[in-house]
């Protein structure tokens, strides 16, 4: 039976359509292992009892003709779940109980899904270890000692190690296709506007998407359809029909024209990451595609206009954390402004503290223009170079990240070292793209790399396309040996 | 632009988050550090850029303004951390 749990989401979907399985034996099954997986600490809460209800009213009457029949999935604790704690990973949210659903999980459900808990992430999504959660570093089921990547943290980690058979997180820099890559699993960041962000803990709202995290493309391709959708209630939703991206998933790539940055070749990057990205170019190559060199000039200024944009975003949304309507508040203070003041200091973590005290400073009167406006002209110049390069290519490989996972505490005391994880993945979001990171292979340790396929805006069946043909030709096997059991 | 415990001070004050004098130290020393790295900006000309604040080419939607749900006030008041029937309860404010 723990065979199952190892399949795909697509071959599991399969077996409760021809009834080979029940929705309440495959929760039964997921609980067991999340109950014996508590070392890697990827979950913050669950709701077993609610997961079995669900399961057992499904079986009674299946509807089989949903996306996700029956399916149940733990989600990224960034997501609003209506009656159940939403935590951000943050001691400010630890009690938090939504009285409303965010619209992709509500989305999920509505196509069959269950709520089997919600999964560990950095504080406020800022991260890229999962080191900076208030409830714990979570552990990369590859290696005992070696972090997950972030924010997606706990999402990565609970599905590389089979305790939810596909899961959804948030990417607002990477935290999306980093941890992917680092958990040999396969990573969407959607197109800015076609996942809904209402009833999403907010960190930087022009960048913020929510998107899919999977053993699979194809499995990718489902969750995607299953989520995105346009929502009146998220004023940066885009207007358009649904796509069937499941059943639009085709490997012939033939003719279609493949863009390499050269700017993504950075200094001191393992050879080990090089050879993959050549790799990925000759597979895509011997399937028909053209390869073709390109240039993003401005590729180095991403992650210095991402570290303006996003903490000044972020300080702004995270002043509704003021201990009077809801989350954590302090007992210490003589007045309002002192509660204020103790509140946030007790309730935010330093990796927050730092990103509102960095947002405030650039917002603060005076220097406005010398950091805000600067970086909102050069994220200009950054989106330039990929609309001048989208006219000649119909994609763009990299890779996903410059290393593969690190050690827990490797980076933690070092700021920007932890921030250029993020370099080839930042860029995406400023821009606004599509972009999926999928395993290509092992480094000399065994642990999993990905490359990232960037396409053009709304493009997001053509890069699932490419990356099908590439999983399908690449043979990645990812070798986790369940050793925390 | 290097930072130090005075400018700190100021930003934290704006921020309303209240900062101990050791953290200040080392928040002081990052945050250096990290405008440093952000400061690789200035290498650009962006006199002739236009800012982009949003990489939607539409104009944001508008709606009417209706309410579409309420009658919620209980269920709003139980995620508060202090509260009295039907009010949010916030340390003294007026003399």
């Amino acid at each position: 039976m723990s065979e199952i749990i190892k399949k795909n989401l697509s071959e599991i979907i399969d077996l409760i359509k021809k009834k080979e399985i029940k929705s309440e034996e495959l929760a039964n099954l997921y609980i067991d292992k999340v109950n014996k997986s508590k070392k890697l600490n990827s979950f913050i809460n669950t709701c077993f009892e609610h997961t079995i209800q669900k399961s057992k009213e499904f079986d009674k009457k299946p509807n089989l003709n949903s996306l996700l029949p029956g399916i149940p999935l733990a989600v990224k604790d960034l997501f609003c779940t209506n009656g159940f704690k939403t935590t951000a990973g943050s001691k400010m949210l630890e009690n938090f109980i939504p009285q409303y659903e965010s619209t992709v999980t509500e989305n999920l459900w509505k196509e069959g899904a269950i709520l089997l808990g919600k999964l560990n992430c950095d504080e406020y999504a800022m991260g890229s270890s999962n080191e900076t959660s208030y409830f714990g570093n979570v552990i990369n089921p590859i290696a005992k000692d070696t972090v997950p990547g972030g924010s997606s943290g706990g999402s990565a980690s609970a599905l590389a190690a089979d305790l939810t058979p596909a899961t959804i997180g948030t990417d607002t820099g990477g935290s999306i296709r980093q941890p992917a890559s680092f958990t040999g699993t396969v990573g969407l960041k959607p197109t800015y506007g076609l996942c809904s962000r209402w009833g999403i803990v907010a960190f930087a709202s022009s960048l913020d998407q929510a998107g899919p995290m999977t053993k699979s493309v194809k499995d990718c391709s489902i969750m995607l359809e299953a989520m995105a959708g346009f929502d009146k209630k998220d004023s940066t939703s885009i207007e358009k029909k649904k796509e069937n991206y499941s059943k639009n998933l085709k490997t012939d790539i033939k003719g279609l024209k493949i863009g390499i940055p050269k700017e993504y070749r950075v200094e001191n990057m393992p050879k080990e990451i090089d050879e993959l990205w050549n790799k990925g170019k000759s597979i895509l190559k011997d399937l028909g595609a053209d390869i073709i060199d390109i240039s993003l000039p401005h590729t180095k200024y991403a992650l210095p206009t991402y570290y303006i944009v996003a903490p000044a975003e972020a300080s702004s949304n995270l002043a509704r954390y003021d201990g009077v309507k809801y989350g954590y508040r302090s007992s210490k203070g003589n007045d309002l402004i002192e509660m204020y003041e103790n509140t946030r200091s007790e309730g935010f973590g330093d990796e927050v503290k730092r990103r509102i005290l960095i947002g405030t400073y650039v917002l603060s009167s005076g220097y406005y223009d010398a950091y805000y406006l600067k970086a909102q002209k050069v994220r200009q110049l950054i989106k330039k170079d990929f609309d001048e390069n989208f006219g000649k290519v119909d994609a763009i490989l990299t890779p996903s990240t410059p290393s593969s996972a690190f050690k827990i505490g490797e980076k933690t005391n070092d700021p920007i070292s932890m921030y250029l994880n993020d370099i080839f993945t930042v860029p995406v979001n400023l821009a606004g793209l599509p972009a999926i990171s999928v395993p290509a292979g092992l480094d000399k340790k065994g642990y999993p790399l990905g490359l990232q396929l960037i396409g053009k805006t709304l493009d997001e069946q053509n890069i699932l396309n490419v990356a099908y043909a590439f999983e399908k030709n690449c043979n990645f096997k990812n070798e986790i040996k369940n050793w925390w059991l | 632009m290097s930072i130090d415990k005075d400018k700190i001070k100021h930003i934290s004050k704006l921020a309303r988050i209240s900062i101990d004098s050791k953290k200040s130290d080392s928040l002081a020393k990052d945050l250096t550090s990290i405008f440093k790295f952000i400061e690789q900006l200035n290498e650009l000309n962006t006199d002739k850029v236009e800012p982009l604040s949003s990489i939607l080419n539409t104009p944001l939607r508008s709606r009417e303004d209706k309410i579409n749900d309420g009658k919620i006030r209980d269920k709003i008041l139980e995620n508060s951390p202090k509260k009295n029937e039907e009010f949010f309860v916030v340390p003294k404010v007026i003399e």
